[in-house]
């Protein structure tokens, strides 16, 4: 305890030292949440992520639009059946504490990712590496048939189960970071805190106080270090998106990750261009319960599908603008081209009331008859008013709807557990692919909470992951979409969208569909 | 719901006149007396009439209610032309029946745990209070466990095992509030029971359960019936924090603290959102707290 | 006395004992766990996360190995903030809730006290009715509605004051924050102090010392006040716990580093060693404010002394 405090007040001592010294630049970012860690392998927040991708850096990286570029490893190549990657390592690579980064780290990281016994939350997302699922699942005790291998300190070899065409982007993620063997070989599960801690990325933590920040400073020993051009980067922790609005007001805040929807016709009037609000790779849905009846009858679900009027939402309920959603994968996913779109799209929404209610008098509810459902949201304002706003647009069809919401816990618990007839859920994507969203939809998948089920779209999935041409792939995936649209397996509602504010005294911030703003590319002028 | 409000203050009366329970009665005629001349109880009273009256009939005057989207005026200030006296809300919906249904729910929360936490509150602290010694120090250990429980937990756990249930929601917060006017009545009890008129009728050889009636209850009127009082606020902040981490009242109904609550997110943008409720909440409370303080002078069981 | 603070002490060992196995037991039965969330995760990371936890085993093996590392001292992991033991975090926040609510609580007190002596000296004239009414509105305006008001008018519109932030103690940080914990208190204080002082002026002693002259003003600060205070002490007690425990939204909007939102969001969280974390926390609070509520008694009403 005394020691926490003391490298506390150590690290406070010299962030004043930085911040007195005249040419000091500190980036103050409201962060949202309070990260669970800074061991990579704890991680599953986007909140996480800024911090995680500051202070370490993986093979791959992202450049400033969020596109994959060589990170620590300077170049890789490709076997001819694309399931081995050796990876050459960039010279001149070194942890905080001045030893190199090896290949050897490498290894060492992804060992301990996929061993059961550290319980990485986020192990799955890198199961495309050979034998890595089946580690992690305990069905294969020996490590050293995980396929990654170094083969010396400088080259790193991949094999995975089959061709990826996401794998290196993948491996941006904070799941492909090295980890100092060094130090965790030392100090074990204390090598996290912040006086043991080193980092191979553009910054170094060197305070943390939970509950209020993050503070990194710039790491000398990066490769790129003469191009960083931010000193320090302080990670606010504060959940309150009205309360940062304000600081951000009063110059407290550099940039905002978040902002109350209600408040951007204000800012866009206020704050000119500071708004940065652009489509985000997440759609926000709502399944149904299709084991249950009377929404095992696909009419009934189209129905309701059909009855959403999507044009409201964004602009009128939620005042950002969203927009509607008629497909399952959102627009603008590698090497997908444009997503199906459902067949009843550009109906009017009259046309569409009048086809809704003609299926569901055939399904047997009317008005005079009207069906009882319960549409399960966790508690979150905006989920509240988007549910509000579906049921009174149900009520009209005989679909007499009680609103249910409860904690995120108890939702995603019992929504999992298939105790739901309509449910709200969302996704965001993890790597840039279709099959992201896609193999929401497949059958006995824990993120299938409807239990929908397709032989045929689980098929062509599966036979899409076996492709290697990228134009077929995207053929059999967008057939998949098509009956899973057709047969109306969820609802989706709207494209996400990222909504950042960004102070005009930052420079070299860009716009991308993940979101993904490294501090190592900003600039910051006074 | 309806009608609860009055009840409260018949309670609170009756709590008073039982104070005077053995002494002499005809002091309730002058505390009435007393009470009428007090301007600020009266004002109270009217106000809180008025505000009763509306909560209760004003939803049937309207011509929009609580819970369907008028699809043509989403976030619209109020207006007397368009029939939104206080405007819309992000969903449409008109915020006047809102807020009078609102206030129904917020009366009826405030009424029932208020109930609930002086009934159990003021036997628990007095009969611990007054037997003292060993029952004294196991009572308040109990105060003190549920004292340290999160109530967070229960309520989860009482959603589990009863449902949802606006009613029982209430019978939490009340549950919740009954421990601090349990350890005010008990410290209240400690010092009346060293008094003359209690050690006479011990020594007359009342039992313990006559003494805390007739004379250790009626002696605790003045700071329940403050206490009481403040706990109204108390209990409605309460709800609407409940309802904040979505254990309140469920969609589409509403209450005052879960309307205030979502007006001040957006007081500067959309400021009828929170004018509205606000100015029900405070008129509400301000006339809850002066009649209770109209009563407490009125009622002193001590000739002044 | 002394002998009476030790046993009082001692009996709350059962008491604590008691109140950590209920939440232990009650906890589990609460739907959902520390894992449920918006990205499902696959059973075999769930079963691995189970073991590294000890979930997987035998709730009451769970109970009697947490109960033992408890004895030593150690209260096991949060799952919330991993890097952090649970006594780490509870020993990291404790100061600076410690901080805000000793200020809030002295200037409550202060406040409330002598309003509520103006109020009662001038009983039902003029300056009772403002004190009343101003006094009442800080009770009546929720904290969720005044913190975002001031962070608007002092951090935002008139720039004095920092909207938000520790800013590792600075007083200027300090300012609003406290204001919205005292507002209530204060206003409770007040309301709390006119009614005993207008109860204790009925007494016999006070009718004799204002038979022989003394002026109303003069009788409350010498004779009245400290009687009077009876209710507020009894008052002091829950308020502190209140305040070192409850003040999720101050921190929330404040965005303080202190341990007030634990004892909500680790309920919510399922975050199970933090929820029983915060409920031993509490209860050894609550022995420290009976015993110190006691002692006060004991101090202000001599009678309370001779049990």
């Amino acid at each position: 305890m005394n020691q926490i405090l003391k490298s506390t007040f150590a690290a406070g001592a010299l962030a004043l030292l930085l911040a007195g010294s005249a040419s000091a630049v500190t980036l103050n970012m409201h962060n949202g949440g309070d990260p669970t860690s800074l061991d990579p392998h704890k991680l599953s927040g986007d909140w996480e992520n800024r911090i995680a991708g500051d202070i370490f850096e993986g093979l791959v990286t992202e450049d400033a639009g969020a596109n994959p570029v060589p990170g620590q490893a300077e170049s890789w190549t490709v076997s001819d059946d694309k399931t081995v990657y050796t990876f050459k390592l960039r010279d001149g690579i070194s942890w905080s504490d001045g030893k190199p980064v090896t290949a050897s780290d490498f290894l060492f990281a992804f060992q301990r990712l996929f061993d059961p016994k550290n319980a990485a939350e986020y192990a799955y997302l890198q199961f495309t590496i050979k034998n890595a699922a089946a580690i992690n699942e305990g069905k294969i005790t020996d490590m050293a048939q995980l396929g990654v291998k170094a083969i010396d300190d400088k080259t790193l070899e991949i094999t995975l189960e089959q061709p990826s065409p996401y794998f290196i982007g993948a491996l941006t993620h904070y799941t492909g970071y090295p980890l100092p063997k060094h130090v965790i070989d030392a100090k074990g599960a204390d090598w996290v805190k912040i006086e043991n801690i080193v980092t191979n990325g553009a910054y170094k933590p060197t305070e943390w106080v939970p509950g209020s920040h993050v503070l990194a400073v710039k790491n000398d020993k990066y490769y790129g270090a003469a191009g960083v051009k931010i000193d320090a980067v302080k990670f606010v922790t504060l959940e309150d998106n009205a309360a940062a609005l304000k600081q951000y007001r009063a110059g407290e805040f550099d940039i905002l990750t978040d902002f109350p929807k209600d408040q951007y016709q204000w800012i866009q009037e206020n704050l000119p261009g500071q708004a940065h609000v652009v489509p985000f790779a997440g759609l926000y849905y709502y399944v149904i319960n299709s084991t249950k009846p009377p929404f095992d009858n696909a009419n009934v679900r189209k129905a309701l599908s059909m009855a959403v009027n999507r044009e409201v939402i964004g602009p009128q309920i939620l005042g950002t603008g969203e927009l509607p959603a008629y497909s399952w994968v959102p627009p603008g996913m590698s090497g997908y081209g444009d997503p199906v779109m459902v067949d009843w799209k550009d109906l009017s929404y009259g046309d569409k009331v009048a086809e809704a209610k003609k299926l569901l008098a055939e399904a047997g509810i009317t008005p005079e008859k009207p069906l009882k459902a319960q549409l399960r949201y966790n508690t979150n304002d905006n989920h509240k008013r988007i549910a509000v706003a579906i049921a009174s647009m149900w009520k009209p069809l005989g679909i007499d709807i009680e609103l249910y919401n409860t904690e995120t816990k108890v939702h995603y618990d019992e929504m999992q557990r298939g105790l739901l007839e309509i449910g709200r859920a969302g996704w965001l994507a993890d790597y840039n692919d279709a099959d992201n969203f896609l193999s929401l939809l497949k059958t006995g998948i824990e993120h299938n909470y409807g239990k929908w089920s397709n032989a045929d779209f689980d098929k062509l999935i599966e036979d899409g992951n076996k492709e290697q041409d990228q134009a077929k792939r995207a053929e059999l995936f967008h057939k998949a979409e098509k009956i899973a649209l057709d047969n109306t397996a969820a609802i989706p509602i709207y494209y996400y969208l990222s909504e950042n504010i960004v102070s005009p005294k930052i420079k070299g911030f860009q716009d991308n569909a993940f979101d993904i703003h490294r501090t190592r590319w900003l600039e910051k002028t006074e | 719901m309806t009608g609860l409000t009055p009840r409260r203050d018949d309670f609170a009366a009756d709590l008073e006149a039982e104070a005077l329970t053995g002494k002499a009665r005809s002091l309730t005629g002058d505390a009435l007396a007393r009470f009428l001349r007090n301007k600020a109880a009266m004002v109270s009273v009217v106000m809180l009439t008025l505000l009763i009256l509306a909560a209760l009939i004003g939803p049937y005057l309207l011509p929009f209610n609580y819970e369907e989207p008028d699809w043509a005026a989403f976030r619209v200030p109020p207006s007397w032309e368009s029939g939104h006296y206080l405007g819309t809300d992000q969903n449409g919906r008109d915020l006047m029946a809102r807020v009078l249904y609102g206030t129904r729910v917020s009366l009826a929360v405030a009424l029932i745990a208020t109930l609930v936490s002086v009934i159990i509150g003021v036997f628990y602290g007095a009969v611990s209070g007054y037997l003292g010694g060993r029952t004294d120090m196991a009572m308040m250990r109990f105060v003190d466990i549920m004292y340290a429980l999160p109530y967070i937990l229960f309520v989860i756990l009482l959603m589990v095992i009863f449902g949802r249930n606006v009613y029982l929601l209430f019978a939490a917060i009340g549950a919740l509030e009954w421990l601090t006017m349990a350890r005010i009545v008990r410290g209240q009890t400690l010092s009346i029971k060293e008094r003359e008129f209690v050690e006479a009728a011990r020594a007359a050889g009342q039992t313990p359960f006559k003494i805390i009636r007739k004379h250790i209850i009626p002696n605790l009127a003045g700071p329940v019936v403050i206490y009481a009082a403040l706990t109204v606020p108390e209990i409605i902040a309460t709800e609407s924090f409940l309802s904040y981490l979505g254990f309140g009242v469920q969609e589409p109904l509403t209450s005052l603290g879960t309307l205030i609550a979502e007006g001040t997110e957006v007081f500067e943008i959309l400021p009828w959102l929170l004018l509205g409720p606000g100015f029900f909440l405070v008129t509400l409370l301000l006339s809850l707290l002066f009649i209770g303080d109209g009563l407490r002078d009125a009622f002193d069981p001590k000739d002044r | 006395m002394f002998s009476y603070a030790f046993k009082r002490l001692l009996s709350t060992i059962p008491v604590l004992w008691i109140a950590v196995t209920l939440a232990f037991f009650v906890l589990r039965l609460a739907p959902g766990g520390p894992f449920d969330g918006e990205r499902p995760l696959p059973p075999a990371i769930l079963k691995n996360l189970a073991a590294h936890y000890n979930l997987d085993k035998p709730l009451v093996e769970q109970y009697l190995i947490y109960v033992g590392n408890v004895l030593q001292g150690d209260l096991g992991p949060s799952f919330v903030n991993e890097d952090f033991s649970v006594t780490e975090q509870l020993m990291i926040g404790v100061p600076y809730t410690f901080t805000v609510a000793s200020l809030a609580i002295v200037l409550a007190v202060i406040i409330g006290v002598a309003a509520g002596s103006i109020g009662a000296i001038y009983q039902n004239k003029l300056p009772d009715y403002m004190i009343g009414f101003v006094i009442l509105t800080g009770l009546v305006l929720p904290n969720f509605l005044v913190a975002p008001i001031l962070q608007l008018v002092f951090g935002v519109k008139l720039g004095w004051l920092p909207v938000a932030g520790w800013g590792n103690g600075a007083l200027r940080n300090l300012v609003l924050p406290v204001i919205v914990l005292t507002l209530p208190h204060a206003a409770r204080i007040s309301r709390l102090m006119r009614g005993s002082i207008i109860e204790v002026m009925n007494a016999n002693y006070i009718r004799t010392a204002r038979a022989k002259g003394i002026g109303p003003r003069l009788t409350v600060m010498r004779h009245a006040i400290k009687p009077a205070l009876m209710p507020v002490v009894s008052y002091l007690g829950p308020a502190a716990s209140y305040l070192l425990t409850g003040s999720l939204v101050v921190e929330t909007v404040f965005g303080l580093p202190g341990i007030g939102k634990y004892f909500i969001t680790a309920a919510l969280n399922r975050d199970y060693g933090m929820v029983l974390g915060t409920v031993i926390f509490y209860m050894v609070l609550i022995i420290i404010l009976n015993l110190l509520v006691d002692v006060a008694y004991a101090f202000l009403d001599p009678k309370v002394r001779t049990r």
